[in-house]
């Protein structure tokens, strides 16, 4: 009983920690698309907003890319399912002797590595075009056409797998059939194996180009010099990166979601179809009710008015109220760091307090009580300008994590020198908490940009 | 609209195997001709050599007097009913049965038409748009034989179109089949190794074993006048005795056994004649096998009971042969004169020499 219950609960721990091994890091991609945080992340979390995909959209390079790959993607599937329709045609007609040997060769692209097949590629087509004295602009020399013809090569080996698992469950006594009540050739394979196939035809489109879609390595040398949008993705992780790319992401996936349950309600159909046509069959039934027509099938309806919530639900709350939430995040932020900064000079002045009580032996004994209490007040700002501190050396600002360590270098910014800078400069701020006018610097816009990457990296 | 068929000394070898050996068939128009035969006889070769999938290897394949040679399937005057019957998962039952009008582009309204009266024929009136799969298996088979008849063939040709049913549909097809056939009147040629189907619905039925033709005959004359050892332990059921010829007189042998010397008709096909010194065997069938008293019949021996099974309206009896303890069956109407044999011994048994028929030793059909 108990064991039972500690095989479960292991069971179902592990079928969680596999769930969010799978799903864990989509979903933290997700999230970081709505983040305004200029860096892709989700914590801190900042304000929800659907910016990014606007900054998506206004990619060019990104769009290009994406456009790219679609047309490649179409390319592919146009070439490829009828080369992988005709091999699998052509190795269940084949003779048994022959048959591994055609398979052999079919199947050989996908086990060449990507990157021969795309050197190669560009290489064949490079001696072609030379053969022809074709210019540089010429079709030989096309990113595009290129990468088509070098990604078909293997693509169209998956479609012909595809369609060989079909074809083995195909019944020839039914193209038989088809001859003997005087169907020529082409009117059976039109009229029965065509039909036969379009599940199969389906999944080979699909496969061949999401394949086609997601294909780098052969593509990143058959492309030249256009882009895909893998390609564009690559290059931009090269050299940095915002949550645009996860917006593109979410979009995707989002697409394939929709595809996937659009797809499910269909099949869903067609289960139901013929499980009524079984119970008619076996006489439980009388007749199949009508279906429906698909776009008043209650699951498509439902489906169709969540989705459209929901986007806009997230639009809503991604557009209206971003830039308020932003000045906010801004503020707290500037606090924070101001409330930091203010500890630091509270300790430094605790600090200097305390030297100074120890040099002047004539204090007396209630004004070393006084600066006890009274460590948080302004009082204790007047040692700091004791001759002694101005000795201290200079520190960075990226060392505020530990503020205890050398805050006396912070002593210099009472310079005469700063006291020039003008107060002005920064309009929006608001009035500093009275004693740290001298710090108005350590607020300067540059210091907030480079507060991003440098706490990042502190982290 | 019947065409005769004639198979003209027809091989067919895949390999070295030989599906067919110098085959010679003569089936007239218009009427119900069985191929019988155990599974692996090249029944169905035969059948796709026909139908024009197959070409011989030898020989020739002639239709309605015209060589069919070079001709396709698909233009041929036959319309073949497969074992699965093939229908077309894809389309309706009415798109199936009038598939071989569409491609020859006969318009939409006219083939409805069509498929409306062929329903009609096969009792399935109404139900043109239902899908293959809404059928039950008898329902198929019609639809199956009405798309054949759709396409007018002059010969229609049946791979065992009755083997996936049960029992009872089996049957009633059977008689269904056979008035189709009256009714279209077009020559049938039917595939099967049940002998029960050949026997009931034949005009002719050819036997055949191992790519030879055994005997063609009528139903009748291929169970009471087998030609061949093989045709005679095929069809029907047979006791069978080895033995030698002693001597011939009148077409009745007198042949020396293991079980004493038993007096058996020759066979009416002088290619079957026995003569003095011959291996043969000796065919009984167990209705021809009965009780005996005095010396009323020809051949005589005394056996034991074994084991009784009752049917019914039948006995079946399985008898020892006390010389040789041979193994032999005996089947009775149950009319009420004789009850249970069970555990007697030495009863005398016996057959007349008109109901045993002797044949020369050769292939017999799997036990």
């Amino acid at each position: 009983m108990i064991q039972g219950r500690i095989q479960n609960f292991l069971v179902i721990g592990f079928v969680a920690l596999f769930f969010v091994y799978l799903f864990g890091p989509l979903i933290v991609m997700g999230l970081t698309a709505f983040n305004t945080s200029g860096f892709p992340r989700v914590s801190p979390w900042e304000c929800f907003t659907v910016e990014w995909f606007d900054v998506l959209m206004e990619d060019t390079r990104l769009v290009t890319g994406v456009r790219n790959s679609l047309l490649i993607g179409i390319g592919v599937v146009i070439l490829a399912v009828p080369i992988g329709l005709a091999g699998a045609l052509m190795l269940m007609q084949i003779g048994p002797r022959l048959r591994p040997w055609l398979y052999t060769v079919t199947i050989a692209p996908i086990l060449v590595p990507g990157v021969v097949l795309g050197i190669s590629t560009l290489l064949f087509w490079d001696r072609i075009g030379l053969m022809f004295g074709a210019g540089e602009d010429t079709i030989f020399y096309d990113g595009i056409f290129l990468t088509i013809v070098g990604q078909a090569t293997f693509i169209s080996a998956y479609a012909m797998l595809i369609f060989i698992a079909r074809l083995q469950r195909f019944d020839p006594a039914l193209e038989e059939a088809a001859l003997d009540l005087g169907a020529s050739h082409t009117q059976t394979f039109r009229k029965i194996l065509l039909p036969f196939l379009r599940p199969a035809i389906g999944s080979a489109a699909v496969l061949a180009f999401l394949a086609s879609f997601e294909n780098y390595n052969t593509t990143i040398f058959t492309i030249v010099s256009s882009s895909t949008l893998t390609t564009v993705l690559a290059s931009k992780v090269r050299y940095g990166i915002d949550p645009s790319i996860s917006a593109l992401a979410v979009s995707i996936v989002f697409l394939t979601l929709v595809g996937a349950v659009l797809y499910e309600i269909s099949k869903r159909r067609e289960t139901r179809r013929a499980r009524a046509q079984m119970a008619v069959a076996r006489g439980e039934a009388t007749e199949v009710k009508k279906q429906r027509p698909f776009l008043t099938e209650p699951a498509f309806i439902l489906f169709v008015l969540i989705v459209v919530a929901g986007l806009g639900t997230v639009y809503f709350s991604g557009t209206v109220g971003v830039e308020e939430c932003k000045i906010i995040v801004k503020e707290q932020r500037q606090a924070e760091i101001k409330r930091k900064v203010e500890r630091r000079q509270q300790q430094q002045m605790f600090q200097s307090a305390v030297d100074a009580q120890s040099e002047s032996s004539s204090d007396q004994e209630e004004t070393q009580e006084d600066s006890k209490v009274t460590a948080k007040g302004t009082e204790g700002y007047q040692s700091v300008f004791s001759p002694g501190n101005l000795q201290g050396e200079v520190e960075t600002e990226a060392e505020e994590e530990e503020p205890v360590k050398g805050t006396e270098g912070y002593l210099n910014v009472f310079s005469p020198g700063n006291l020039v800078n003008p107060s002005s400069d920064e309009p929006d701020e608001e009035k500093p908490v009275k004693g740290t006018e001298g710090y108005q610097n350590v607020f300067a816009p540059e210091n907030l940009t480079d507060q991003v990457p440098a706490e990042n990296s502190g982290n | 609209m019947s065409a005769d068929v004639k198979l003209e000394s027809v091989w067919i070898r895949f390999g070295d195997f030989i599906a067919a050996r110098d085959v010679n068939l003569h089936i007239k128009g218009g009427e119900f001709f069985t191929i019988l035969g155990p599974s692996g006889c090249g029944k169905t070769t035969l059948l796709r050599a026909v139908s024009g999938f197959l070409t011989p290897s030898e020989g020739s394949v002639l239709i309605g007097g015209e060589n069919m040679a070079g001709i396709g399937p698909n233009r041929r005057p036959t319309a073949l009913i497969f074992q699965n019957l093939a229908l077309f998962p894809l389309m309706t039952i009415w798109e199936n049965i009038t598939f071989s009008l569409e491609v020859n582009g006969v318009r939409k309204a006219q083939r409805k038409k069509r498929a409306d009266e062929l329903l009609e024929l096969i009792a399935l009136p109404g139900q043109g748009e239902k899908m293959v799969s809404e059928l039950s298996g008898g329902q198929k088979q019609r639809v199956a034989i009405a798309r054949a008849l759709c396409a007018q063939p002059e010969v229609l040709l049946l791979d065992e179109p009755l083997s996936a049913l049960d029992l009872k549909l089996r049957q009633h097809m059977r008689t269904e089949l056979r008035s189709i056939q009256q009714q279209v009147g077009i020559t049938f040629i039917y595939i099967t190794h049940d002998q029960g189907e050949a026997l009931t619905m034949s005009d002719h039925v050819a036997v055949m074993r191992e790519g030879i033709i055994e005997q063609v005959s009528d139903g009748t004359t291929i169970y009471d006048e087998p030609d061949t050892a093989f045709v005679a332990s095929f069809v029907g059921e047979n006791n069978r005795f080895a033995g030698k010829v002693a001597n011939v007189t009148d077409g009745i042998a007198q042949v020396s056994t293991p079980e004493g010397s038993i007096r058996a008709r020759c066979s009416k096909n002088p290619d079957s004649n026995v003569k003095t010194g011959d291996d043969v065997y000796v065919f009984v069938r167990p209705e021809s096998l009965r009780f005996v008293s005095g010396n009323s019949i020809d051949n005589q021996m005394k056996a034991s009971v074994y084991h009784e099974e009752f049917e019914g309206n039948m006995w079946q009896v399985f008898l020892d042969i006390s010389s040789t303890r041979k193994r032999v069956k005996m089947s009775y109407v149950n009319d009420g004169s004789i009850r249970s044999q069970s555990g007697e011994k030495d009863l005398p048994v016996g057959f007349s020499s008109d109901a045993a028929i002797v044949l020369p030793q050769g292939p017999l059909a799997a036990e």
